[in-house]
């Protein structure tokens, strides 16, 4: 059994810099995120939608407001709200079992213990069979399943999930989001994913939270009710392309306001 | 492949050659430089006074292995520079990872640091003296001070380099942020650590050669040093080729030892 917790972000405000050079990042955000849901937000570049990550994940400090994870309030990084981001953070001197069993190392688990995690979420993104390989022997979305491993075996509350199929060709992408839903499907962690890319969200999303850009504010928050799993054809179904022309219209529209 | 076309290739930028190839130029510059020494040594262009023979130098080698002098003082000079390259090392390494991964020790040394890195080591030697001695310490003294403030400023390069979401993924896998160089910052730089480590071994050397033609009763820089006031021509080369076997072997060593420790570093 995994662990979920709920995310509740309220009235969060982030700023940059100091007196006339201030950058208003996040102005007033404000979004809950259920035990169990995968929550995706997407918006243009530069809405401060990763920086909402990095706050959730203690990574930056927030200038204003409150977020909490499982009722507790954030106060620094810590293993309870794992993270993969956009860019490859492999360990590079690990081997890929290595690199999965990391958390549970630092957790202080058992030999046997950390060997079944390593197994198991191996499994689950299918590259058993390259335990022993170094990192700099996989391709981009090799790594990033990894990464999906290595945060999923250290069984956090919550899953933060920065772009991490951004850097990756499309076909790859495509791959990694079906690769990503069914392995939720195991698990129903938490999550909440970061995107600027109107299809991925849609598909893989319960609800959608659409950001407009600097300062950063949520501007509609969409239910996505197609049943699961979801396949291969369902981005063709009229509703989801319906869907889709709807945020790429609240997108666009935000682009007018500019 | 034809003559024609290995020829043609070596032409293109960055375009890799054979292995005979590569093998045969190494060993054409060398025998270059071998066979125009010899030229000029023997053909009386330069008197042997100045430029000994190739030969004359190897078989100095020869009588000065038998008599052990030749080794009593390469090994002399090789404790020296392995003493004061430990010294200078083990403070340099961890020092320089913290200098790069907090500001705060950056801050308080960074100054100072590029200070005295700017300062000629040779003139420190005549203060070294008079501080230590002429004995080894004083040697060593020349080598840490010469070797440890660009070790210090080049680890710090390093460790400051780690990407900062290496760093971010561990913290959210549980990593402590007091044990952020221990389990990550130290792994990630070994290589360029290593690195660091086979670069200024050699300054070592260079720094050992200067103290010892200073000060000093045994050692390869003594050796020349004697050798050029008997105008011992022959002897004076070979220290000098001494020291730069042994270079040649240190840095091979350091080679090896990186990926032995540090396989996955491509």
């Amino acid at each position: 059994m995994t662990s979920s917790a709920d995310i509740t972000i309220s009235d969060v405000s982030l700023r940059y810099g100091k007196g006339a050079k201030t950058v208003l990042a996040l102005d007033g955000i404000s979004l809950d995120v259920k035990p169990n849901e995968f929550a995706v937000i997407v918006g243009p570049s530069g809405c401060g939608k990763s920086s909402l990550l990095y706050l959730i994940a203690g990574l930056e400090d927030l200038t204003g407001g409150r977020i909490t994870v499982g009722g507790q309030g954030i106060e620094g990084p810590g293993p309870d709200r794992g993270m993969v981001f956009q860019s490859y953070t492999l360990f590079p001197w690990l081997t890929v079992a290595q690199n999965v069993e990391y958390g549970p190392r630092r957790r202080g688990l058992g030999e046997a213990e950390r060997k079944a995690l390593v197994d198991h979420y191996l499994e689950e993104v299918g590259l058993a069979s390259f335990r022993n390989h170094y990192p700099a022997q996989l391709s981009g979305g090799m790594k990033q399943r990894v990464a999906i491993a290595r945060a999923l075996a250290n069984d956090p509350a919550v899953l933060l999930m920065d772009e991490p199929f951004g850097a990756l060709d499309s076909q790859t992408r495509h791959t990694m989001q079906r690769l990503l839903l069914r392995v939720w499907d195991h698990s129903h962690k938490t999550v909440l994913f970061v995107t600027h890319d109107i299809e991925e969200a849609i598909l893989l999303a319960d609800r959608v939270f659409v950001m407009s850009g600097r300062p950063g504010q949520i501007r509609k928050v969409l239910t996505v009710d197609f049943p699961r799993p979801r396949v291969g054809d369902i981005v063709l179904d009229p509703a989801f392309i319906a869907m889709k022309r709807e945020i790429m219209g609240l997108l666009r529209s935000e682009d007018d306001d500019h | 492949m034809s003559d024609k076309s290995a020829f043609s290739a070596a032409l293109v930028p960055y375009r890799p050659i054979s292995a005979g190839l590569s093998v045969t130029l190494g060993v054409l510059v060398w025998a270059l430089v071998l066979g125009g020494w010899m030229y000029l040594a023997n053909g009386n262009h330069v008197p042997a006074m100045f430029l000994p023979d190739p030969g004359k130098v190897l078989a100095t080698a020869g009588k000065l292995a038998m008599d052990g002098s030749l080794w009593s003082n390469t090994i002399a000079s090789a404790q020296v520079v392995l003493i004061g390259f430990v010294v200078s090392s083990v403070v340099a390494v961890p020092l320089g990872l913290y200098m790069g991964t907090y500001r705060a020790v950056q801050a308080a040394l960074d100054p100072l640091v590029n200070f005295i890195r700017y300062l000629p080591v040779t003139s420190f030697v005549p203060l070294f003296i008079l501080w230590i001695g002429i004995g080894l310490e004083e040697r060593v003294a020349v080598i840490v001070f010469g070797t440890f403030f660009q070790q210090l400023v080049m680890i710090a390069d390093a460790a400051r380099s780690v990407p900062r979401d290496l760093v971010n993924a561990a913290y959210t896998l549980g990593t402590k942020r007091s044990t952020t160089v221990r389990h990550i910052v130290f792994p990630s730089t070994l290589p360029a650590v290593l690195d660091v480590l086979r670069v200024t071994v050699g300054w070592a050397w260079t720094y050992l050669v200067v103290a010892e033609l200073v000060a000093a009763k045994s050692g390869l820089g003594y050796m020349s040093l004697k050798a050029m006031r008997g105008f011992q021509v022959d002897i004076i080369f070979l220290a000098i080729a001494m020291i730069g076997i042994l270079g040649l072997i240190t840095d091979q060593g350091f080679r090896l030892l990186r990926r032995v420790i540090a396989p996955w570093a491509i």
